[in-house]
């Protein structure tokens, strides 16, 4: 069973219906009781980050997904959900993060427009998630914010927005973060998720 | 490399896909779900269902293809039409909609744009704008109510209102280009590009390949919508990629 962590914000009913596609079973619940039962965690997000992770903290999830953290237990963060796992965010004020990655969140210094809004090609590490996507593969963003000052070894993929380099998958431990949306990514989005519910431990 | 969006829009009343040449004389074309699933198989960017639906009653109806839609479809879609309070907004979007788009409602009622943007993010607030050329060329107009109704307000300027309220994009729409197949409205997309930072996406107007390529071309929009041409099974999307691409123009194929 997955869980998909409802804390009042996100296109939930997404991540459910593409996870329902790949055939597996899923719940949607913001008791952390039941959450704790499932055998990975996904934690999706969309809005902005100061609203997401004080309604988290205002359900005590932040105390689960850290618990997941120490536990082991295989997490996905979504966007925001990414976002909410690193140290802080500049956003509408300046708001602690979980910390899990290390680095800050900050906005889009381009002259192209923002948020960034659509497909961008997905470049990945030499690892086996590559093998799983298609040669080519694209991915829907959409976001006006995005990691800096990460450990480079953290970073497992990544797309260009004009001349930055915008961090677009993060993979540490037990734990998995994408900046675009797998749920809203066609086919390679659809086997980004695949990956993390079969082979990501 | 962001690439430019190829955007099909079905028109959607009581329940069944319609197009209109200048919003009058709508003609039947078919299931919205079914096509959204066509759309997303032909490797369609993006969708948008416009409810031109009329009456209170069938805002249900939108809500179930919206549901089923997002059951069969895996790639962002935005619900426009007969949107008029936040609730209605959190009503689509749980439902599985990933955006919302805002017009006439937004006319009447500015402070939509700004509480779906605060209770739901910038992202999920699309303004779409129906603008006309004022008769003495000094500037276009915003349009409600399918073109019947002119506001007398200068577009550009209610362009950058809605985004300072926080529309996350913006859907515009040529009244003077739309059912033409002359192609988009260039000087009216370019102007909207210099008065706002935010993503532009080109409505009304597209009769051909070249349209599309050249509202590319001219960094006129970032994304690129169309009905009829796709309805009718004139162009697939498919067709349109494959065009941009050999021109050049960065598209997901």
């Amino acid at each position: 069973m997955i869980g998909i962590v409802d804390y009042g914000m996100g296109n939930l009913r997404s991540v459910e219906n593409a996870l329902k596609a790949l055939q597996a079973e899923a719940l949607i619940s913001d008791d952390p009781a039941v959450l704790s039962k499932c055998e990975k965690i996904i934690l999706p997000g969309v809005g902005a980050f100061g609203d997401c992770i004080d309604n988290l903290k205002k359900r005590g999830l932040d105390t689960f997904v850290r618990q997941c953290i120490e536990k082991e237990v295989p997490l996905l963060g979504i966007c925001v959900g990414m976002q909410m796992l690193f140290e802080e965010s500049e956003e509408k004020g300046r708001h602690e993060g979980i910390g899990y990655f290390k680095g800050r969140i900050v906005r889009f210094q381009t002259d192209l427009p923002v948020p960034q809004i659509g497909w961008n090609e997905l470049e990945l590490k030499d690892i086996p998630l590559k093998s799983r996507l298609s040669e080519k593969p694209f991915v829907y963003y959409v976001h006006s914010y995005h990691a800096a000052g990460y450990e480079e070894n953290d970073l497992a993929g990544w797309s260009f927005y004009g001349d930055v380099r915008v961090p677009g998958l993060f993979m540490r431990g037990h734990v998995m973060a994408a900046q675009f949306h797998p749920e809203k990514s066609a086919a390679d989005g659809l086997s980004v998720l695949n990956y993390f519910l079969r082979e990501f431990v | 490399m962001i690439t430019k969006r190829i955007i099909p829009c079905l028109d959607v009343k009581d329940g069944k896909v319609v197009k209109g040449i200048n919003f009058v004389g709508l003609k039947e074309v078919g299931d919205p779900v079914s096509l959204a699933r066509e759309y997303y198989e032909q490797g369609a960017d993006e969708l948008v269902f416009l409810d031109i639906t009329a009456t209170h009653e069938h805002r249900d109806t939108m809500v179930h293809i919206v549901e089923k839609t997002a059951e069969q479809v895996f790639m962002p879609f935005t619900v426009g039409g007969g949107i008029r309070t936040a609730e209605d907004i959190r009503r689509i979007l749980r439902a599985g909609a990933d955006k919302v788009s805002l017009n006439s409602a937004a006319v009447r009622n500015p402070d939509l744009i700004s509480e779906g943007a605060s209770q739901f993010g910038d992202q999920c607030i699309v303004l779409a704008v129906d603008g006309r050329m004022r008769s003495d060329g000094s500037g276009w107009n915003t349009v409600i109510s399918g073109g019947r109704i002119d506001t007398g307000m200068d577009a550009i300027e209610w362009i950058r209102e809605g985004v300072r309220r926080g529309a996350g994009e913006i859907l515009l729409t040529s009244m003077d280009a739309d059912g033409t197949k002359k192609g988009y409205d260039l000087p009216f997309l370019k102007a909207v590009r210099k008065a706002v930072n935010v993503p532009v996406i080109a409505s009304g107007g597209c009769g051909s390949l070249e349209h599309f390529y050249e509202v590319f071309e001219e960094d006129a929009a970032d994304a690129a919508l169309a009905a009829s041409l796709f309805h009718y099974g004139e162009l697939t999307v498919g067709d349109v990629k494959r065009y941009l691409h050999e021109k050049g123009v960065p598209v997901r194929l």
